[in-house]
């Protein structure tokens, strides 16, 4: 399976909660298969999915949902500690490892060779980490979900891309329609 | 009242609820009333840019927010403030120590201060720059222009605006 699969299996369980998508394809690609306005898509700044999660499920009390990659996590690594050090049971990060930076070409990461980013989030002092395969994704997310602990998921897939455009929404109509559907 | 503590209250009179900081050492005594106070979430960072991503997702999430760090945290989010912070169009108010001013004892610090207007000029970044203690006044003000604009705005606060760094 690679990105793109898991995305398509973990929609329908995505749809009723708080999204923050990762910059890139991973937003193309939730974007298409199942446009939500309770998604919120990074058009730009690698790297802060799990940083803008944060701050929404510290905000607030309805459940967030960070959907991250392994290059995008190493981008903002420190990320990991803040996460760790202030807990918020309704904050869940899940890191889709496929090993690569899919949306400038597959170009291998670290955590597709030694660096295991499970084990770095571990470190980091977050208390519940779990790994699963691309197939078990939906299941794991909808036990933390359930679970209502703060978790980060680290789901293993292969690398890969579909063909799809960009996203043209204008930036301010992403957010003013995510914050309704925060207030909703 | 001291500086440190109008400063927080104005935060807080301005429903700024969210603060996540940066240290330095001129903004010490105004992170440690960030972190006494009762009506303020504060959420140290490790990185500016990741604090500017915290405070987007708190404003999101129905938060006033603010970011407390030090002007050479303007080289670090750059990419932050425009993809981010402008694109999207949020509000940040930004406190800065505004560090290699005069009465810097550190001559690295006035290579990045030389830039840090020119800078956020160059990035439309509404700009104030409090070098007397009186220049505080202003900062509940700011705060309101902030919030109307929906803009991210720095306060520039300086060694001399600190009171110095002691006998040089």
């Amino acid at each position: 399976m690679i990105r793109s699969d898991i995305l398509k299996d973990i929609a329908p369980i995505l749809r009723d909660h708080l999204v923050i998508c990762n910059i890139g394809l991973p937003s193309q690609e939730l974007h298409m298969i199942d446009d939500q306005p309770s998604n919120f898509y990074m058009l730009g700044t690698m790297g802060l999915a799990s940083s803008i999660g944060l701050g929404v499920a510290l905000a607030q009390d309805k459940t967030v949902i960070s959907i991250d990659g392994d290059g995008s996590v190493l981008t903002n690594l420190g990320t990991l500690p803040t996460i760790a050090n202030n807990v918020a049971d309704n904050f869940i990060l899940l890191i889709i490892d496929n090993g690569s930076y899919g949306s400038t070409g597959d170009q291998p990461t670290y955590a597709g060779r030694k660096t295991k980013l499970e084990n770095v989030a571990r470190a980091c002092g977050c208390d519940t980490v779990v790994t699963c395969a691309a197939e078990e994704t939906g299941e794991a997310l909808q036990a933390a979900i359930d679970a209502r602990k703060m978790t980060v998921i680290v789901a293993k897939c292969e690398s890969g891309n579909i063909k799809l455009p960009v996203i043209t929404k204008d930036p301010v109509v992403i957010r003013e329609r995510f914050m309704k559907a925060v207030m909703a | 009242m001291s500086i440190s503590r109008k400063l927080v209250e104005d935060f807080v009179a301005n429903d700024v609820s969210f603060i996540t900081t940066v240290p330095c050492k001129q903004l010490a005594g105004v992170i440690d009333e960030v972190e006494a106070h009762p009506d303020i979430l504060h959420i140290p960072a490790n990185k500016e840019d990741e604090g500017m991503g915290l405070c987007a997702g708190a404003f999101m999430g129905g938060k006033r927010p603010a970011i407390i760090m030090q002007n050479t945290a303007i080289g670090v989010t750059i990419n932050t403030l425009v993809t981010l912070t402008q694109f999207y169009r949020m509000p940040l108010p930004m406190l800065i120590s505004y560090r290699g001013e005069l009465r810097e004892p550190v001559a690295c610090q006035v290579e990045m201060a030389v830039h840090t207007k020119a800078l956020l000029s160059q990035l439309n970044i509404p700009t104030y720059h409090f070098h007397r203690e009186a220049d505080a006044e202003e900062f509940d003000t700011i705060l309101k222009y902030t919030f109307m604009c929906n803009k991210p705005v720095a306060i520039l606060t300086d060694a001399s605006f600190w009171g110095g760094y002691g006998d040089q």
